[in-house]
C-alpha cells in the first residue's frame, strides 16, 4: 500500500526542514511553506518521508493511506 | 408559479413584527410529528441542499448524525450570517423565527439530538432577539428538547462549521482541522449537525407540505425556493425569494432592475465569483452557478471593478484567522499586491506573481477561506482583464475608483 506525506497547515510553522529531507516530494511557496505534491512515496523515499514526518518541529507532518480522506 | 404554502415569506409583511407562535400555526397548522427519521427519507426525496453556502445535500447530513447518536446528539442552527452581501437569514429570523424554530426541532427529533443552539451573529440583535423570544413562546411539550441562542462574534470564518462548533465549546470561532467532521465529533464531542437556518425553514416546509410539492418549485438541483439577497447596483437592495434555478435576470427584475448599465455581477458573495455581466443575465442560482451564499453583486460600468476587488481581498486577508501560513502570508501579499495594482503602482511582473500565488495557495488552508479570496481574485482578472491591461500598463483606468460594496475593518474594533 502507498503512502502520501501530508501536513496539517495549522501546526505547521514553516521551519522548512521537510524540503530539505524530502525534496522529491516538498518544495516551498513563497512564504517558505511546504507545497507537498501529492504523489505517491514508496521505496526508498519512504524511509526519507519517514525522517521527514520525525524531524518537523511542530509535529505538522504525517504520512497517511492514500485516498484517506482530508488533508 | 410557486405554489401556495411553499414561500417561507408567505404570510404577513416582512417589515411587520416577527411572526408570534399564534400566528404561524393559524396559517401553517401546528408542527408535524415524524416516527424515527423518517422526515429524513422526506427532505431527500426534496433534493433541499444547504444554503449556507456549499449546497450539500441536507438528508445526506442528517443521516450520518441520526447514524451516529445515540439520542445525544446535538443541532446547530447556522444563523451567524458573517458575509457582509448577505442579508437572507437575518430577515428570514426576524420575520418567521417560529419557522425556523419549527426546522430547529424537526431536525433534532430527525437526529435523536438532545439539544439545539440557535447560533445568531451578534450584530444582528433582531434576529437574536426573535430567535428567543420564539423560543420563550413555546410550551414544554412542544419544545421537545433545551434550545438556546448563542453569540457569533463579528468574524467572516465564525460562520464555517468548524469554526461555529469550536465558539460553541468555549474556544475561539476559529475553522479546525477535520477529521474530526462535525457528524462525528462536534459540540461537547457529539455528533452535530451544523445547519444553515433557511435550510431549516425549507426542511419545516417540506414537511407541512411534502417532497413533491416543494419539488414543484424551483429547478432540478434547485428544488424548492431561495432567499436571495440584491447589493449594488439595484433598484431596491433587499432579499427576494425566488424559485430554486432562477435566472440572474429574473432576480435583477425582482429588485426591480439595474440602476445603470451593469459590467458584472458577483454571484454569491465575496466567497463567489464575479460573471461578466453578458454572460450572466441566463445563468440559472444553484444549476449553473453555485448559489454559495445567494448574494448578488450588481456592479456598473462606470466603477473599477479591480479598486472593488483589491478591497474586497483586503478584507477577506484580514479576516483570515491566522492559523494557516499559506491563508495568512498568501493572502496578505495577494491583498498587497491587488491594492498596488488598483492604485496604479503594479509593477510590471505584479500580474504574473498574482497568478502564480494564486496557483501555489489554492487548497492549502485548513478549511476553504483562502480558497474563496482566489476564486474571487482570479474571476475578477478574467472579468476585468482589459481594466487589469490598463493598470498594468497605464496606472489606472478612467473609471471611478470609489467602491460600492463594503470591506468593513472588523480587526480594529475587536471582536
Amino acid at each position: 500500500m502507498s503512502s502520501q506525506v501530508r501536513v496539517n497547515p495549522i501546526r505547521c510553522d514553516a521551519y522548512g526542514m521537510c524540503t530539505e529531507m524530502l525534496p522529491e516530494r516538498i518544495t516551498l511557496d513563497d512564504w517558505g511553506y511546504p507545497i507537498i505534491d501529492g504523489k505517491p512515496v514508496s521505496g526508498e523515499l519512504l524511509e526519507l518521508a519517514r525522517k521527514a514526518v520525525a524531524a518537523c518541529p511542530t509535529a505538522a507532518l504525517r504520512l497517511a493511506a492514500r485516498g484517506e480522506p482530508s488533508r | 408559479m410557486i405554489a401556495t404554502g411553499i414561500r417561507l415569506f408567505d404570510g404577513p409583511p416582512l417589515a411587520a413584527r416577527p411572526e408570534s407562535l399564534g400566528d404561524h400555526e393559524v396559517r401553517l397548522g401546528p408542527r408535524p410529528r415524524f416516527a424515527g427519521g423518517d422526515l429524513i427519507a422526506i427532505v431527500d426525496a426534496a433534493d433541499l441542499r444547504g444554503r449556507g453556502g456549499a449546497s450539500f445535500p441536507t438528508a445526506r447530513k442528517w443521516a450520518a448524525v441520526r447514524d451516529r447518536s445515540r439520542g445525544n446528539a446535538v443541532v446547530v442552527a447556522n444563523g451567524a450570517e458573517t458575509e457582509p452581501l448577505s442579508g437572507k437569514d437575518r430577515a428570514l429570523m426576524t420575520a418567521r423565527p417560529h419557522l425556523v424554530l419549527d426546522g430547529v426541532l424537526l431536525a433534532a427529533e430527525a437526529v435523536a439530538a438532545a439539544r439545539a443552539v440557535v447560533y445568531v451573529s451578534r450584530d444582528h440583535d433582531d434576529a437574536a432577539q426573535a430567535m428567543t423570544d420564539a423560543i420563550a413562546e413555546r410550551s414544554a411539550s412542544d419544545l421537545s428538547i433545551p434550545v438556546t441562542v448563542a453569540l457569533a462574534p463579528r468574524r467572516y470564518v465564525a460562520g464555517e462549521e468548524t469554526a461555529a462548533i469550536a465558539h460553541l465549546n468555549g474556544g475561539a470561532a476559529r475553522p479546525t482541522m477535520v477529521p474530526p467532521r462535525p457528524f462525528d465529533r462536534g459540540v461537547d464531542g457529539r455528533p452535530t449537525v451544523v445547519q444553515n437556518v433557511e435550510t431549516l425553514a425549507h426542511a419545516a416546509v417540506i414537511a407541512r407540505h411534502g417532497a413533491d410539492a416543494y419539488r414543484s418549485a424551483g429547478a432540478p438541483g434547485a428544488t424548492g425556493t431561495v432567499l436571495v439577497t440584491m447589493a449594488a447596483a439595484i433598484h431596491s437592495p433587499g432579499v427576494y425569494e425566488l424559485a430554486g434555478g432562477s435566472t440572474i435576470a429574473q432576480a435583477v427584475s425582482a429588485g426591480g432592475g439595474a440602476t445603470s448599465s451593469v459590467a458584472a455581477v458577483l454571484v454569491g458573495g465575496y466567497f463567489g465569483r464575479w460573471v461578466a455581466a453578458e454572460d450572466a443575465w441566463d445563468l440559472r442560482l444553484g444549476v449553473d452557478v453555485p448559489l454559495g451564499s445567494a448574494a448578488l453583486a450588481i456592479f456598473p460600468h462606470r466603477r473599477c471593478g479591480v479598486m472593488q476587488t483589491a478591497a474586497l481581498v483586503g478584507f477577506l486577508a484580514r479576516e483570515s484567522a491566522r492559523q494557516c501560513g499559506p491563508c495568512e502570508h498568501g493572502l496578505a501579499s495577494l491583498a498587497s499586491t491587488a491594492n498596488e495594482l488598483a492604485a496604479g503602482r503594479a509593477k510590471p511582473r505584479d500580474g504574473e506573481r498574482l497568478q502564480r500565488w494564486i496557483a501555489q495557495i489554492a487548497g492549502r488552508g485548513a478549511c476553504h477561506h483562502p480558497d474563496g479570496a482566489l476564486v474571487l481574485l482570479s474571476s475578477a482578472l478574467r472579468v476585468f482583464a482589459a481594466d487589469v491591461n490598463t493598470h498594468l500598463r497605464r496606472g489606472r483606468c478612467d473609471r471611478d475608483a470609489t467602491t460600492m460594496l463594503p470591506a468593513p475593518d472588523w480587526t480594529i474594533r475587536g471582536r
